[in-house]
């Protein structure tokens, strides 16, 4: 073995490696566990069939189907920003990997991006394949007025949500155990404030803008504007507005995540319990 | 201090203070007072029972934590302030360690690992095949970490803390939980990596005597958070030779007997080993004819006999003179024996 010191990226360099290399477990664990896929697909597929009927059953309008195959989708992501996310620096340091993070020479911010960028990878295929499956079982007639918007707000929405699960992944893992409630606190109220299933301007106007807060909201009422003519006109706020809100939100949640992840990192080294798994 | 020193530390010291209500209970005390210097090239050994502070000062130099008082360096640089150089240069493998993902394989979780340090794939990928040859890990290169032993996956662990090539390498009970076969394979890669790389500079904490014995250049001795002695094996051996030692193989002692075995004159200490029916006593006496009394005082107390032998001092004497009782005693919080 040589004992010549050997050459280390620093800089851009290694941040692009530590995306990736954090990343990867993400991908390839998907392709490992196919099952879990399977599943991934068919239940919420499932569940999203009992809004469909009910919908039907009272006459509704036809694109409310189309909220209720999108909501779906979206739900897919936004589940992964909470169980994968926001829940899994507590998750890393259950599992010990936390401190090895903490003792890299690598941002921490690169750590978390690489897993934000290996969740929205793998949970594109589950959110494609519900939409798919829904549009055909259903016969959805989406009809999307502008490319270039769709394309903008699903990526702005993708952002917005998984710098939301960066920040959220500090400010659970201070709370230790509690992370796991907070992550259920966090998913089923959701459903109902973004309006998952059903037209956000249901709500009185103060709260439906009230909820705009949350990407998810701006994401589900920009995608059905632009994928669901019939809903144009009951959008909380023009697509062009709720893209500009889904990018302040993305640059709001990323610099509060920067600023969180260091607070962790200042508090586990201080009072020393963050890196132990016990603690 | 001192700036070519590969570890130094001056004074630290490190509370750790209870969660909860203010005040509802007194900070209690990790490290007290540590002044160590570790040279580069050196592999040096931090022996101590558990809870005696090991992993607290190694959880420092590898800027996990920060001490309360006191300044610590690694490289040369202060790990309280700068952390980031520091980790430039550090890696560290703790025993029992269950880091990485059950998911990817040997080869893919080293592979992350080593991209957090910024090795190219070409490196990164040769460094694993070579040295999980060393271990004798290559033959589960593509099996998922998951599906590893123990013993394979602690040996995983430890390619993984040698892959960056780190100038200072913390080990944390390396060999925890290891049975042997696997614990001597790992301190031989330690040995031979310590002899190809004249340079880097490993720290190594155990509660082994022998590992310690048989790797270390220097040995400190820690105890409650206090560095005791610090020497090299040798040297702390050495001044256990002018107090003789024995072995007694004797019927079976209880506490009282021990207490007035420790209390005869001319004993300095007495480490016990319980069996079914007799007893193992180890004695430091202060000379080699207090021997005689001694022997003919269990003999009076009704107490046989069975074996006796004079030794060498190991570690574990000199351990045993420094605290007054053997390793395993005060990690079960045994009584004291002498």
């Amino acid at each position: 073995m040589a004992a010549q010191r050997l050459h280390k990226d620093t800089g851009w360099r290694l941040f692009a490696r530590t995306i990736v290399a954090r990343a990867y477990p993400r991908v390839i664990g998907q392709q490992r566990e196919r099952v879990w896929t399977l599943f991934e697909i068919t239940l919420p597929l499932a569940g999203l069939c009992a809004y469909v009927y009910v919908y039907r059953a009272l006459q509704a309008p036809a694109e409310f189907v189309g909220f209720v195959i999108l909501g779906g989708a979206m739900s897919a992501f936004w589940l992964n920003v909470l169980w994968a996310m926001a829940n899994q620096l507590y998750n890393e340091k259950q599992f010990g990997n936390l401190p090895l993070y903490v003792m890299a020479p690598t941002s921490l911010m690169a750590v978390l991006l690489g897993m934000a960028i290996g969740g929205m990878l793998t949970t594109a295929l589950r959110a494609a394949a519900i939409l798919a499956l829904g549009t055909w079982m259903f016969d959805v007639q989406f009809a999307v007025t502008d490319g270039w918007a769709l394309a903008g707000i699903f990526v702005l929405a993708l952002a917005s949500m998984y710098a939301m699960g960066m920040m959220c992944a500090s400010v659970f893992l201070l709370y230790g155990r509690e992370a796991w409630h907070l992550v259920h606190a966090a998913q089923e109220p959701v459903y109902l404030v973004s309006g998952l299933y059903f037209p956000i301007t249901t709500f009185p106007r103060a709260i439906a803008v009230a909820a705009t807060l949350i990407p998810l909201t701006l994401a589900l009422d920009g995608l059905r504007q632009v994928a669901l003519p019939a809903s144009a006109a009951s959008g909380v706020f023009p697509v062009r507005v709720e893209m500009m809100l889904l990018l302040v939100l993305t640059i709001v949640f990323t610099e509060a995540a920067r600023r969180l992840v260091g607070y962790m990192e200042y508090l586990a080294r201080t009072e020393g319990r963050l890196t132990d798994p016990h603690g | 201090m001192a700036r070519d020193l590969a570890i130094e530390t001056e004074r630290v010291g490190r509370l750790y203070r209870p969660r909860g209500r203010a005040g509802a209970a007194q900070p209690r005390t990790a490290l007290d007072d540590v002044t160590l210097s570790v040279a580069p090239g050196e592999l040096f050994g931090l022996l101590g029972p558990n809870g005696a502070g090991k992993t607290t000062l190694i959880k420092i130099l590898t800027t996990l934590l920060l001490p309360s008082s006191g300044v610590a360096r690694v490289g040369g640089f202060d790990v309280a302030r700068q952390a980031h150089e520091v980790r430039r240069r550090i890696n560290m493998v703790s025993g029992g360690e269950t880091s990485g993902y059950g998911l990817l394989t040997v080869r893919e979780n080293l592979w992350m690992f080593a991209q957090f340090y910024g090795l190219s794939n070409t490196v990164a990928n040769e460094r694993i095949v070579e040295l999980l040859d060393v271990v004798k890990l290559g033959d589960r290169i593509h099996t998922k970490s998951s599906e590893l032993s123990t013993g394979l996956r602690q040996k995983m662990n430890i390619v993984r803390g040698f892959l960056t090539d780190p100038d200072v390498l913390f080990l944390d009970e390396p060999t925890l939980g290891l049975d042997v076969g696997a614990a001597r394979d790992v301190r031989g890669f330690i040995r031979h990596w310590m002899r190809d790389h004249p340079g880097r500079t490993i720290l190594l904490t155990t509660h082994y005597m022998v590992e310690a014995d048989d790797l270390c250049d220097r040995v400190a001795i820690i105890n409650a958070g206090r560095v005791l002695t610090c020497d090299t094996p040798a040297r702390l051996k050495q001044r256990m030779q002018h107090h003789p030692m024995f072995s007694l193989e004797l019927t079976r002692l209880d506490e009282p007997d021990l207490a007035w075995l420790g209390g005869l004159a001319g004993v300095r200490a007495v480490a016990h080993r319980p069996g079914d029916d007799r007893t193992i006593v180890e004695l430091t006496l202060s000379e080699e004819r207090v021997l005689g009394p001694v022997i003919a005082s269990l003999h009076a107390r009704g107490i046989a006999l069975l074996m006796l032998a004079k030794r060498e001092p190991t570690l574990e004497d000199v351990f045993v003179d420094i605290v007054g009782r053997r390793i395993d005693e005060v990690e079960g919080g045994g009584a004291a024996a002498s």
